[in-house]
């Protein structure tokens, strides 16, 4: 593999702690130096990135994506998301099983997994946690983690039954892996479109209670107390796309009290409210849906103060003739690995005053740390060389009709961003320029 | 409030559409209309294509809206969803589509999707006419119940500014939580300055009511809501939006129904009205509907004439150019 090398940017590595004028030189799918401003000078490399005025970082993590296939080709593809993933700076991302069939198998992950698919970046997977997702029987932990699985989820849907999670949070502790759990009581939201709340009455939508997302939570902190106490395991929970402050309350007080849980927060959770549904836009459709803005600002907080594991998109694209529906009938998601990056630093970064370097790191390391993928989210030598170089002060608007995507259900389109990726490297190839 | 031009001149899909001004124009030109000879009125939208798109059942509404149409020599049809490609899966945008290429200048749509007409009136470009969506409104009832009010009142039903109800309270008791009559009326009422009380159980009336709008209170007690308002409007409970909820109804009789008894105690000079269809012997009592405080049947023959003033509004005609986007 020929060599890169980037030169004259702001290298800001959250594991090493560089936060400084570095070169950096990739060989042979790695990290082979970081150095001080002119040491690499005279290295011949084939391609060559002046990155003046830019930051230079670890590639990001995106925990929690849907790329559609198999079964669902219209809507993306792996080859068509992980370009977007790329624009967007990611050089990671961990596909979920919700594709049609239901990625429960060994066959199916491998499948998923194979370069034929064509991901231009580095994919993982979390298969199922139960048979078809369907809440019931456990899929077959070990086998799939040989195969490479990297965690457990039957995200679009929660394992709803205490005993099956329970199960679940043993087989997982055992394998080593976490069960990544969508926090969702489905009994307390059937027929609801959005959060509950003066807007929901308003528009005359049945609105999710916030209490639907907390008890899951709650019930799952209590599962990993029990498993800790009766089975000597240490099962790690996490907690996808928390959206309520009760919920992110529970989460703090379960990591004081030492339990191993993670979780993760997407952007559009803490950049817009459901206010931002306005005249019945499906755009503004997800699950967990947009809340007021207390529980807006609860994220943004639980962000600052460090509760927050990691961002992370729930990237869901949708046909257009899905989402030209009625509100009630479109399908929930959005997508969002292209503008992650520039809500993150619009809103945390510019608007919270968050460091850069912890940005930087809510978005790689972090996330490479809750899902085990040795050697990525740093940049140190050795590691992948895995690299996003972007304009940190760049101010720029999302435009949806560019997306890399095969979908455009963003709500972000004509948006405001800060921050723009001008180059992404995964293992060495440059696989995506601005 | 005005929307933004993604949707054409003359639609009505919110009562937030219109600002006191429109409001003022509506029942203006529907005092022209009424005077206006038969012969006259029906040059009106002549050579015009009106369709009528009904996703639920509907008596008064279509009704209303259909007579008012052909009163002003509009060609209308009628498309059901029990009788179309809709059952075929059809959706709504292309179902707008077709309406309009078959020559449909506006669209009446009755839905039980909250919002499906913002979504027609997007896709078509087409005047919409929102005869009830879901939960969510129902503003050409606001508008007819506005003018029964004014009438009844015997103030000025053909201008209205901010004031024109200053003074009134108006209690709407019942199933507000599906009610899209109840949310039309609490945004409309106290914009022309009214006081709307929202009375009902909490399992039929959360406290998220209140952000309906400035003048909007929510009163439990139906005897105390009672005693101060001028005008009572009924609502009927909706058994096919309950979803599983459960309700004592000989409890909510006894602490919600309008009969005789209560309204002699509480408000015995109180004008009673109900968008219909009511049931009778549950939110309120036969004699009561019949009773001389009742309105209900004026609301249904207002209905009739602030539909043809809408309907002209729709296409463009009586003298909106000035007070719409």
């Amino acid at each position: 593999m020929s060599d890169v090398l980037i030169l004259n940017g702001r290298v800001i590595d959250p594991v090493s702690g560089v936060d400084d004028a570095r070169d950096v030189l990739l060989r042979d799918g790695r990290v082979a130096a970081v150095e001080l401003p002119g040491v690499l000078k005279g290295v011949a490399a084939a391609e060559t990135i002046n990155a003046a005025g830019m930051v230079v970082a670890p590639g990001l993590v995106d925990v929690h994506v849907h790329l559609r296939e198999p079964g669902q080709t219209y809507k993306e593809t792996i080859a068509t998301g992980t370009a977007a993933a790329a624009a967007g700076g990611f050089t990671t991302v961990v596909a979920m099983p919700n594709t049609v069939p239901v990625n429960d198998s060994v066959a199916g992950l491998n499948w998923m997994l194979d370069a034929a698919r064509g991901s231009v970046v580095k994919l993982f997977a979390m298969p199922a946690a139960t048979v078809g997702s369907m809440g019931g029987e456990l899929t077959d932990f070990d086998a799939l983690c040989k195969a490479g699985a990297v965690g457990f989820t039957d995200d679009g849907k929660p394992v709803l039954e205490d005993h099956v999670m329970r199960a679940a949070l043993v087989a997982a502790a055992r394998a080593g892996v976490p069960v990544s759990q969508h926090a969702e009581d489905t009994r307390l939201t059937g027929g609801c479109s959005m959060n509950a709340g003066p807007v929901a009455f308003r528009l005359g939508l049945r609105g999710m209670t916030v209490e639907a997302e907390a008890r899951i939570v709650e019930r799952d902190i209590r599962l990993l107390r029990e498993i800790e106490k009766a089975e000597g395991l240490r099962p790690h929970l996490h907690v996808q796309h928390v959206s309520t402050a009760r919920a992110m309350d529970a989460i703090r007080q379960a990591k004081r009290e030492g339990l191993h849980v993670t979780c993760e927060v997407a952007p559009h959770h803490f950049a817009l409210t459901d206010e931002a549904i306005g005249d019945y836009d499906t755009r503004a459709k997800m699950n967990p849906p947009l809340r007021a803005e207390a529980d807006r600002a609860a994220m943004v907080a639980a962000l600052v103060d460090g509760t927050v594991d990691c961002i992370a998109t729930d990237h869901a694209p949708h046909a257009a003739h899905e989402k030209e529906q009625e509100f009630e009938r479109a399908p929930n998601g959005i997508t969002g690995l292209e503008t992650a990056l520039g809500l993150a630093l619009r809103v945390l970064h510019k608007g919270q005053a968050m460091p850069l370097a912890r940005v930087v790191q809510l978005m790689s390391a972090a996330p490479a740390g809750i899902v085990e993928m040795d050697g990525r989210g740093a940049l140190r030598v050795g590691s992948f060389a895995d690299v996003v170089v972007f304009d940190a002060a760049a101010e720029w608007s999302f435009d949806v009709a560019k997306t890399r995507s095969k979908s455009r259900n963003s709500p972000f389109d004509g948006a405001a961003m800060l921050g723009r990726v001008m180059a992404t490297v995964c293992e060495g190839r440059v696989v995506y320029r601005g | 409030m005005v929307r933004s031009s993604k949707y054409a001149a003359g639609c009505l899909l919110s009562v937030e559409d219109l600002s006191v001004a429109d409001v003022s124009a509506v029942l203006g030109l529907t005092t022209r209309l009424e005077a206006m000879p038969k012969v006259e009125r029906a040059e009106i939208l002549a050579g015009r294509r009106i369709a009528l798109l009904f996703y639920e059942s509907s008596t008064r509404t279509r009704t209303s809206f259909e007579l008012a149409a052909k009163s002003l020599g509009a060609t209308t049809t009628l498309v059901s969803d029990k009788s179309s490609s809709i059952e075929k899966g059809e959706s709504l945008k292309d179902t707008g589509l077709t309406l309009r290429a078959l020559g449909a200048e506006c669209i009446i749509l009755r839905h039980p999707a909250s919002g499906a007409p913002f979504l027609l009136a997007r896709e078509t470009g087409l005047a919409v006419l929102n005869a009830g969506d879901g939960m969510h409104e129902h503003p050409s009832q606001a508008l007819l119940d506005l003018r029964t009010i004014l009438t009844r009142l015997g103030l000025d039903a053909s201008l209205v500014d901010a004031d024109s109800l200053c003074g009134l309270t108006v209690v709407i008791t019942g199933d507000i939580l599906h009610s899209r009559v109840a949310r039309s009326n609490a945004m409309l009422l106290p914009r022309l300055g009214a006081k709307v009380l929202l009375c009902g159980p909490e399992k039929l009336l959360p406290e998220d009511a209140l952000g309906l709008g400035e003048g909007v209170e929510i009163v439990r007690d139906f005897d105390a809501a009672l005693s101060r308002a001028q005008v009572a409007m009924m609502l009927r409970i909706q058994k096919e939006r309950l979803a599983g909820l459960e309700l004592d109804l000989g409890d909510y009789i006894s602490r919600y129904q309008l009969n005789g008894e209560r309204l002699a105690a509480r408000a015995p000079k109180a004008l009673v009205m109900h968008p219909g269809p009511m049931i009778r012997g549950l939110e309120i009592a036969g004699d009561v509907a019949d009773g001389p405080n009742s309105a209900i049947e004026e609301q249904v023959s207002h209905g009739l004439a602030v539909r043809s003033a809408l309907l002209v509004r729709a296409n463009g005609l009586g003298g909106f150019e000035s007070v719409t986007v």
